[in-house]
């Protein structure tokens, strides 16, 4: 209010003034619910921790050292490379690109798929998309576990039609975790898609046709750079997700391999009881997702930059 | 502007104070519980006969528990439920208070054996709840052979391998393989934990899965042919037609006990103790028993149990087992290389 009564510059400044209270309640939004909490993990994770949980106030690096360094089992071996934690997130990450590429082989023609039937038609298949998404993951997830148990009706039917001599050892596995995550994220690929390709412009393929482009060079280097921003969003709305996934490697993978989601659930709820671990291990995830969005807004922008 | 704030925060705290005064009028009782663990009939009893309103919250593990109250819950309820372990660990940490001699009309029911328990000498903050064991379950349909051995678990037969559940729970997965190794809990020994260790990393090649919540259904299910599991979730699972039996293995078994604890800072904490002797009462304690299926720590509630439940395999050790023992608590020092070999083992 001040600065719009002192100022000259009425129209420009009064606006400023407008725009910050009006942006007000986002920034309180976003400095209550990302900000604060995020703060309070960095701090964490410079804490010292406290036997079973809590921390202790006082700085330490000992949780990142943990993470980085192996002092061997009884903490008084020179210093080595730890791999225990490096391990679990290159699994981590693996499987939630493993989980984005197949969205994405599956999701594309999909989404093309539904944005070419005719527009009275397209509700009903998202509608149809939706729909096993209505129901909590938790239960999606325990589902596909009985579907695809020793003796349930996958490996069943596949014995029954003489495919198969003895069940296929799906449940607990990694390809088992895989296809929960794929399952589970599927849709978020298929909508942003659906949402770029519905307002893609058809003639162009006809147009690129029309000068000869092959059917893949109008795939590739018409429709795809077409919709880019649909497909960004959606490799980045499955990815991060799939990376901090503790559901599937619990139910469907039987919790025998940590991946990242439930290192650090481990460290709050389980035994370990290490906070500040905890919290490292969230600040380093945190780094890494930071980076893949930055790496993806940066190609978007370039993109953007060059067809301008 | 400041009116209005002034007046919207006199309304609310009004409010507030409105919503609270009935309730402790009427006098209150709020519980921090395991899930499915006392049958709602029970809290309806007491709530009638105290004129209380209770009321409860869950938790699904003695560590998120202990978390919880950490994380600033401690205070806002009057009893929890922790294990035999966690007691002692809560009384450490200073989160529970102490029942002065004669506060408690019923103490004197408590079973002897219960009542001057290593992890509450004297029982100073806690009644025993329920208590039961921990053993493992095999699959008669899938191995006839002899299954009184912990190395069903750790260095398992042929048939099998690769068909094995463990629960997902540290103390208790470790209580176990130091049985099969002949070796104390808390051990300081460097040879004896590398052992330890080289003994987890070897049967985890063998095991399908690490889970608590489905240690039942793998069982009855088939996925599993042997699986870690409490005697009464095992008795469940047979109950529901599952050709399992439950081990009593020569080298020893977990017991554990569950017990009801005061809470430091109880804001009821005269209902807290009217609810403890409440749970002393033989027939109250065995309704939660015949609703739970695990044995109860108070004189006369035996006689109240289901016939099934009293009887059961699963609650009678056979003559001449190994006695059963309680998951220790080691220092801190100790504590962190059996949390590193667990880690590693989760790798």
């Amino acid at each position: 209010m001040a600065g719009g009564v002192t100022s000259s510059g009425v129209v420009g400044d009064s606006f400023a003034a407008v725009r910050t209270r009006l942006l007000a309640p986002s920034w309180l939004v976003l400095l209550f619910f990302m900000f604060a909490p995020m703060v309070v993990m960095l701090i964490y994770s410079f804490l010292t921790k406290e036997f079973r949980g809590g921390v202790i106030w006082s700085f330490s690096l000992g949780a990142y050292d943990q993470f980085f360094l192996d002092r061997g089992l009884f903490g008084d071996e020179p210093p080595k490379i730890e791999w225990t934690y490096i391990t679990i997130f290159l699994r981590s990450i693996w499987q939630a690109l493993a989980a984005t590429v197949l969205c994405l082989l599956i999701g594309f023609p999909t989404a093309y798929f539904i944005a070419t039937r005719p527009v009275s038609q397209r509700t009903a298949w998202l509608f149809l998309i939706t729909v096993p998404y209505w129901v909590n993951l938790l239960i999606r997830t325990v589902s596909m576990k009985f579907l695809i148990r020793d003796n349930g009706p996958l490996n069943e039917a596949l014995l029954a039609i003489g495919l198969i001599d003895s069940p296929l050892a799906l449940i607990n596995t990694d390809f088992a975790v895989q296809l929960g995550l794929f399952y589970s994220y599927l849709p978020f690929m298929v909508l942003p898609l659906y949402a770029s390709i519905e307002r893609y412009d058809f003639t162009l393929s006809e147009a690129a046709a029309d000068l000869y482009a092959s059917r893949r060079a109008v795939l590739f280097r018409v429709v795809v750079p077409s919709v880019k921003p649909g497909l960004v969003a959606g490799c980045i709305l499955v990815f991060v997700p799939s990376l901090g996934a503790f559901l599937a490697p619990d139910l469907l993978g039987g919790a025998k391999n940590f991946m990242i989601g439930s290192l650090i659930e481990e460290q709050f709820k389980g035994n370990a009881g290490n906070w500040p671990f905890g919290a490292a291990v969230s600040m380093i995830l945190l780094t890494i997702v930071m980076l893949v969005l930055l790496v993806m807004a940066r190609s978007r922008t370039r993109d953007v930059g060059s067809a301008a | 502007m400041k009116t209005t704030l002034l007046k919207t925060g006199l309304a609310l705290g009004l409010t507030a104070a409105l919503a609270a005064t009935p309730a402790q009028a009427a006098g209150s009782l709020s519980i921090y519980h395991w899930f499915e663990y006392i049958p709602q009939e029970l809290l309806d009893k007491f709530a009638a006969e105290h004129g209380v309103e209770v009321t409860m919250d869950t938790y699904d593990s003695n560590e998120s528990m202990l978390a919880a109250l950490k994380a600033g819950k401690l205070g806002s309820y009057d009893v929890a439920v922790p294990g035999d372990y966690m007691v002692k660990i809560m009384a450490g940490e200073g989160m529970l208070d102490t029942i002065a001699d004669g506060e408690l009309a019923n103490k004197g029911n408590i079973e002897e054996q219960w009542l001057d328990v290593p992890f509450d000498p004297m029982r100073q903050h806690s009644i025993p709840y329920q208590w039961g064991s921990t053993s493992f379950s095999v699959n008669r349909d899938q191995y006839a052979g002899d299954i009184s051995d912990t190395a069903m678990l750790f260095d398992p037969p042929d048939e099998v391998k690769g068909k094995i559940n463990v629960l997902d729970s540290q103390g208790e997965v470790m209580a176990m393989a130091s049985m099969h190794l002949g070796m104390p809990q808390c051990s300081t020994d460097r040879t004896q934990l590398k052992e330890l260790d080289a003994l987890l990393q070897s049967a985890k090649v063998h095991w399908a899965s690490f889970g608590s919540d489905v240690a039942k259904d793998v069982l009855v299910s088939g996925d599993a042919a042997v699986g870690m599991i409490w005697n009464g979730f095992s008795a469940k699972g047979r109950a529901e037609g599952a050709n399992i039996e439950y081990a009593y293995p020569k080298q020893g078994h977990v017991v554990w006990m569950d017990n009801v604890v005061l809470l430091k800072d109880a804001p009821n904490r005269d209902n807290a103790l009217k609810f403890m002797d409440f749970l002393l009462e033989p027939e109250n304690i065995a309704a939660v028993s015949n609703f739970a299926q695990y044995m109860a720590g108070v004189n006369g509630a035996l006689e109240l149990l289901d016939e099934s439940l009293r009887t059961s395999p699963e609650s009678v050790p056979p003559a001449g087992s190994a006695p059963g023992v309680f998951v220790e608590v080691c220092d801190q020092a100790t504590q962190e290389v059996y949390d590193a070999i667990w880690t590693r083992l989760k790798k």
